[in-house]
């Protein structure tokens, strides 16, 4: 890793597409993401969240925590630290994969590209090399952090695999969904992965940070024939709500920095049980969640649909209009696409169900002033918005 | 095959033995295999060239419990404690100081002193008393105890407030976290007197005198001396091991010798039996580990096999041996300045002031090891001729301060450390340099290497406060079962701790009898 000699004069590191991202603020709201100066906002969230939507958006995610994973034990180690069942991986293959403590409540969740045999890499939201290096003892493994040696961009949209070949990406539209491929960018390598954080169409495109500005310069250069948005993280939130995803260490606490007992969260509460292979070999976690799986679920982040459009977002949720309490929205958007106030909530079960008749009771403000309402929800079990362009190979270039 | 339950003992140490005897005894066809060529490990004996035999570690012990003894009928087997031997703390100029159960003697001792011991020594069996309480069973569970283990505590509890007595109870709870060094200050000016209570609150351990915690070390040593006085172990038949070993095949265990055993057989997460280093398989349903715990997880199971965190604070167990043992075999019978020849049956101590001791643990502290160690001295020959040809003698001595990792390696120091403890015995004993025969000195790597006892630690990990009761091992194996269904533990790296008692085998196979019944 290269350390930029001035770096002291900044109180957060500039990731290698900083300088494009600063000369297009027009909001300039930045924030911090992993040591990182992002953006909260680059032009309006609403400009950002439609190209996302309909047309082409770019983010900047380098501040990903990226772990290469390599050895002939890499397999085994992974399968002993995830909770999901790797039989399956090979390379050119990525899974989303989650992973636990030894009492069975989430550390993190990410993304597990299988890059070739014997060779992986792992992203996630939060730093998780001590864990790593812990779940490491017994394995011929090797484990390197890459965060900052590799630049990373996320290309989503119904667009982005025409965008991206306009820009010069060969060999785009084969991707599947969950591919991973070495593909070149005119002469420039690139890894392209057919995943994101939106449910839309999209693809992630990882970089040695030198070609960083040059990759960014080739996809904005076909902003005349398309249109194509640099998106900031507040218009990321709305996409995955309306996607369904959820996002530790804010939908819930992560385990690691969980202190008081029941505040963290294992992944049946966080709806994530389809990624629990509890039959399979041993990994970390395994016997606490067999034995929660044996008994009837206390809760679970749910996603509800809201009536009405009032900001729901610190809401209690009750059982009945007045009834009792039963949970709490963790986070929320209004979806304009579906013309909908999405929520995912955190519910307490009746008896190992979702209680009946689930109201929120929302305070919010006109002109200052305080008002209360209550409103109906609607729990769901799918994505709140799942279009079918997302999916298909090759991608339908439309629009 | 019969439709009994299997179970494979691994390690024939005298927790092995025990657990071995008591699972047996309870219906279960037992298999105890030993990685030595004889049964008892640390508690056996070890031969050296020319018809000299020693024992292998432990040289002296209190007797075993009498609940023990009548459970596994050692009695009948032979077994009956030894002849009582008295401490004598050595002095150069011929001063010793005889510290026996009743009383202490010696020249220049202060009267204060004199009077004092007995009543000291009174005062902290009481506590060792209710301390055993806690070592006759498994450590209480803390989450969702069940109603017969807060029903002990509880009467712990009374007895501690009603047994003891307000005044007693309060000195108890005062003293109970503090070092050695300060409470023996309190109540002795003696230095020998001090340094030989001092000697057994930190023998065995990484402790020096006013490292924390060393009065509970020497409360739990304490309690043995609940069941007799201290002996000189000199493997006659009169020991422990010998009965274990009858008692053991008395009740149906097949104990095999010289089968190693390779690693722990997991299949879909529970023990399955073991592979032996020859490459054999033996299948059960239950193993019971008498190895040290870290190797047991980190070797014999595989952190692969455990959850992360737990096979990581499996690497965190404090435990590094520092004791070391020397064995001499000599050509006649050693002659300690001012020592009668009737005296040299007993435990004999070099460690001059508390002071010293500090001094020696701060050497093996730093790597180093010390000009002048704590010595423990025994002479078994002089109990049992038969360790040696006629007239002949071996002495043992726990050389203790020695560090396991020594700074800049081992290679080509034991020689010098050898001499340096030859030479400071040969200021209490002129005759001895001249009567040595043969010598033998196992540094803590040594004994690692031979009984298999991580970093060579007697007690499989340190008897500190962090890692006694619900603590030892460690959290989440500390009442004999595991992680890994079907494996035991019942090792000195167990509740209560180390020392020949023999509890945590007997605790680990209540544990798992009652695990049978009621999981």
């Amino acid at each position: 890793m290269k350390i930029d000699p001035d770096h002291f004069r900044h109180a957060l590191s500039r990731t290698p597409f900083h300088d494009r991202l600063a000369a297009l603020s027009l909001a300039e709201e930045w924030m911090a993401w992993n040591t990182y100066k992002v953006a909260r906002v680059i032009d309006s969230v609403p400009s950002e969240y439609f190209a996302a939507r309909s047309a082409c958006a770019v983010m900047d995610l380098t501040p990903m925590e990226k772990y290469r994973v390599r050895g002939t034990g890499a397999r085994q180690f992974l399968d002993r630290l995830v909770t999901r069942d790797l039989s399956k991986l090979r390379a050119g293959r990525v899974t989303y994969v989650i992973w636990c403590n030894d009492d069975g409540k989430i550390l993190d969740d990410g993304t597990l590209f299988q890059l070739g045999e014997d060779d992986y890499r792992l992203c996630s939201q939060h730093h998780q090399l001590d864990w790593l290096l812990i779940s490491a003892a017994d394995f011929d493994v090797q484990i390197d952090v890459e965060t900052h040696d590799v630049a990373a961009l996320a290309v989503q949209g119904p667009t982005s695999c025409k965008v991206l070949a306009a820009a010069g990406v060969e060999d785009l539209p084969r991707l599947k969904p969950f591919d991973v491929a070495a593909l070149r960018c005119g002469d420039m390598p690139l890894t392209v992965s057919r995943t994101g954080y939106t449910g839309d169409l999209g693809y992630e495109l990882w970089m040695d940070p030198q070609h960083a500005m040059a990759v960014w310069d080739a996809i904005f250069a076909v902003r005349g024939s398309y249109d194509v948005r640099p998106m900031g993280l507040s218009a990321l939130e709305m996409l995955r709500i309306e996607a369904g995803f959820i996002m530790p260490g804010f939908d819930f606490n992560t385990a690691e920095a969980t202190i008081r007992d029941g505040y963290d969260r294992s992944p049946y509460e966080a709806g994530l049980g389809w990624v629990v292979a509890l039959d399979k070999g041993h990994f970390t976690g395994q016997s606490a969640l067999r034995a929660e799986h044996a008994q009837p679920p206390k809760r679970q982040l749910t996603k509800i649909v809201i009536e009405g459009n009032k900001p729901a977002g610190q809401a209690f949720v009750y059982t009945g209009k007045n009834g009792k309490l039963c949970g709490e929205v963790k986070c929320t958007t209004w979806s304009p696409i579906l013309k909908a106030n999405l929520a995912l909530a955190d519910i307490e079960f009746r008896n190992g169900r979702l209680p009946p008749d689930l109201w929120v009771r929302i305070d919010y403000q006109r002109e200052l002033k305080w008002h209360t309402t209550w409103a109906r929800c609607q729990a769901r079990s799918k994505p709140f918005y799942q279009p079918e362009h997302r999916s298909a190979t090759p991608p339908e270039h439309g629009l | 095959m019969t439709d009994r339950t299997v179970a494979i003992v691994i390690g024939a140490g005298h927790n092995g033995l025990v657990c071995a005897t008591s699972l047996a005894r309870a219906g279960m066809q037992v298999l105890c295999v030993e990685a030595g060529d004889v049964a008892g490990g640390m508690a056996a004996q070890h031969e050296l060239a020319g018809g000299y035999r020693v024992p292998a570690l432990a040289h002296v012990a209190y007797p075993v419990s009498a609940a023990l003894r009548r459970e596994l009928g050692l009695d009948k087997y032979g077994y009956a404690p030894g002849p009582s031997a008295d401490t004598i703390m050595l002095d150069e100029q011929g001063r010793h100081l005889v510290l026996g159960s009743s009383g202490v003697s010696g020249p220049g001792l202060a009267a204060s002193d004199e009077t004092a011991y007995p009543a000291f020594r009174q005062q902290y069996l009481r506590y060792a008393r209710i301390l055993g309480k806690l070592f006759d069973n498994k450590p209480p569970a803390l989450r969702s105890m069940p109603f017969t283990e807060k029903a002990a505590l509880a009467g712990l509890g009374l007895k501690l407030r009603f047994g003891l007595g307000r005044t007693a109870m309060y000195e108890f709870l005062r003293v109970a976290g503090m070092n050695i060094f300060d409470v023996l200050n309190d109540v002795f000016t003696d230095d020998r007197l001090k340094a030989g209570i001092a000697l057994d609150a930190v023998m065995g351990s990484a402790m020096g005198p006013r490292t924390p915690g060393t009065v509970l070390t020497w409360l739990q040593r304490l309690n043995g001396a609940l069941n007799g006085p201290l002996s000189v172990q000199s493997g006659t038949q009169e020991t422990l091991l010998p009965a274990l070993v009858q008692a053991a095949e008395g009740a149906g265990v097949e104990l095999r010798l010289n089968a190693r055993v390779e690693r722990i057989l997991i299949e879909n997460g529970c023990a399955a039996g073991v592979v032996l280093q020859d490459g054999q398989t033996i299948a059960a349903g239950l193993v019971v580990s008498g190895v040290d715990p870290r190797e047991t997880f980190s070797r014999l199971v595989g952190a692969r096999h455990l959850d992360a965190m737990f096979a990581h604070r499996v690497t965190q167990i404090r435990g590094k041996g520092v004791v070391a043992k020397l064995h001499l075999a000599l050509s006649g019978q050693p002659g300690f300045s001012g020592l009668s020849d009737s005296q040299l049956g007993n435990r004999l101590v070099v460690a001059p002031s508390m002071r010293y001791m500090e001094r020696a643990f701060n050497s093996s502290k730093y790597g180093e090891c010390p000009e002048q160690p704590v010595l423990e001295i025994t002479v078994p020959s002089w109990h049992n001729p038969s360790l040696a040809p006629a007239n002949h003698h071996v002495m043992s001595v726990n050389v203790a301060c020695i560090p396991c990792d020594l700074e800049g390696g081992w290679a080509g120091q034991r020689e010098a450390l050898a001499r340096r403890v030859i030479s400071l015995l040969g200021r209490y004993a002129p005759n001895l340099e001249s009567l040595i025969v043969d010598h033998e000195l196992l540094t803590p790597q040594d004994i690692e290497q031979r009984y298999g006892a991580v970093h060579g630690h007697w007690h499989h990990g340190e008897l500190s406060m962090h890692q006694s009761f619900m603590l030892r091992p460690l959290h989440g194996a500390s009442r004999y079962d595991t992680p890994v269904a079907g494996l035991f533990l019942c090792s000195a790296g167990c509740h209560p701790g180390g020392g020949l008692t023999g509890l945590p085998g007997r605790n680990a196979a209540r544990r798992i009898i009652e695990r049978r019944t009621a999981p």
